[in-house]
């Protein structure tokens, strides 16, 4: 399938957002042009978002030919499917109904897990209790770290010999994840502790369809508070 | 593919779950025959049950060759994917990519917002509080029954003239629906309210893959209890 013109394709969104970012991957890999639409997120809501996400008012949203299409898993699975060459090279989900099955899985799992942990652990300030947190971090990453050795068959992503589908869902928490690092002063994807998942990550940080696409911790802490721990002797503010 | 073994497909499963319903339709509308095992939810659970979903230790699993899938979306897909004829009649989800985004989305929605009013109101016994939830589920219910001629093209399905993903997202839900207005005499799916939906409902459960799936209302304390006892 030839590029989309620009016009046709429209992305609601900014790259600080991991579900922003999993769409914009996704169209790299199809070698999709599309244009990026920043919007204001604080009320009072931009017009093109509440009128296109009326039901969520979140990002991203893709428009295509002018519909609307919200939630980043089902945008995904979407330009997998509008963008296909049948099963081919540039396929996000694997072809195997099975292994779709296993990927689609996990993709629920980190969505179920990943945002309230980075949105936990970004606002605690109790140092025991980012302790707590840190430790369910590592637990939920060791567990996709199994997943990798299951999925990716030996091979260098969790969709093989590409990036796919839950490359994308995990890689696109990749800036949040260093910024929470770098910020807490936390080890969360310890490259001792999962040595195969941070390989994975420098990996996938380093692929053509996603240089340039996730912001590194410095541009996340410039635009967003991270709440620095206090030690119990530290008195409260 | 016709009728496969029994023995290669299991669900493990509670039948009131609206989770395990939907694989149940899904396996109905694909005419696999199936092993349904009921499972110990409540602790200690069923050692099959922690064996095939470690991760979340929830119902449904769909055992298949013996290799466990989780999550009813994402179970419901599989049996789509694997079950197919190429033809596309026996489809469960839209064939056009975009339909098949709209589908998707609505039942990330019934996901996110329904099946936790559900639990919400079930052991709810304040007043005020059954009203409020009872509003919410209304509106609620109200977005898809805007969305229902947009998805359904005029139809009777949301899936067009067939059950489809969105219809079996939804109609798993009836059972708790009907038995939540009758367990606290309140209206939910309410007629006058929500015309389309309500139809929908009515064609929902006369439909031969769904028939004896979905639980009576008056059933569901009884079903509940057994699920939650403690051995």
């Amino acid at each position: 399938m030839a590029r989309a013109a620009a016009e046709d394709v429209k992305v609601l969104g900014h790259l600080l957002s991991p579900f922003v970012i999993r769409v914009l991957i996704a169209f790299r890999l199809k070698r999709v042009e599309y244009e990026l639409v920043d919007v204001r997120l604080a009320e009072p809501k931009s017009e093109i978002l509440v009128k296109s996400n009326p039901v969520y008012k979140m990002i991203p949203v893709l428009l295509h030919r002018g519909k609307p299409i919200c939630e980043s898993s089902v945008i995904v699975q979407y330009i997998d499917e509008e963008w296909s060459d049948d099963g081919g090279s540039s396929s996000i989900l694997p072809a195997d109904p099975f292994d779709r099955a296993i990927a689609r899985f996990w993709a629920v799992y980190i969505d179920d897990k990943l945002p309230y942990l980075i949105r936990a652990l970004r606002w605690e300030k109790e140092a025991a209790k980012v302790t707590e947190l840190v430790g369910q971090f590592r637990q939920v990453l060791g567990r996709l770290e199994q997943a990798f050795t299951e999925c990716g068959k030996g091979k260098g992503f969790f969709g093989g010999d590409a990036v796919g589908y839950l490359d994308i869902a995990l890689g696109s928490c990749l800036g949040w994840i260093m910024a929470l690092e770098k910020g807490k002063s936390v080890k969360l994807l310890d490259a001792e502790e999962l040595p195969p998942l941070a390989g994975w990550a420098e990996r996938f940080l380093a692929e053509e369809s996603v240089k340039g696409l996730v912001p590194d911790a410095d541009e996340h802490l410039k635009v967003y508070e991270v709440a620095t721990a206090r030690t119990s002797a530290t008195p409260a503010a | 593919m016709a009728g496969t073994a029994t023995e290669d497909v299991k669900v493990l499963g509670l039948a009131l779950s609206p989770f395990v319903i939907r694989v149940r339709i899904a396996l109905r509308l694909k005419r696999v025959e199936y092993e349904f095992v009921e499972v110990r939810f409540a602790e200690p659970k069923s050692e099959i049950l922690v064996k095939s979903n470690p991760v979340y230790k929830k119902i449904p699993v769909l055992l298949h060759r013996g290799k466990p899938i989780c999550e009813s979306t994402v179970i419901v897909q599989y049996i789509d994917e694997e079950w197919t004829d190429g033809s596309g009649s026996s489809s469960i989800l839209p064939a056009d990519p975009f339909d098949r985004a709209i589908a998707r989305f609505w039942a990330v929605y019934i996901d996110d917002k329904l099946l936790a009013l559900i639990w919400a109101l079930r052991p709810e016994k304040e007043a005020a509080k059954v009203t409020e939830l009872t509003r919410q589920f209304r509106q609620v219910l109200g977005l898809l029954e805007e969305a229902f001629p947009e998805c359904g093209k005029g139809k009777g399905f949301f899936g067009g003239d067939a059950v489809g993903y969105l219809d079996i997202a939804l109609g798993s839900c009836l059972g708790w629906i009907r038995a939540l207005e009758k367990d606290k005499s309140v209206k939910i799916l309410d007629a006058e309210e929500l015309p389309r939906l309500a139809e929908w409902a009515e064609r929902f459960m006369a439909e031969e893959s769904v028939k004896g799936l979905v639980p009576e209302a008056d059933e569901y304390p009884k079903l509940y209890a057994a699920a939650v006892a403690s051995q």
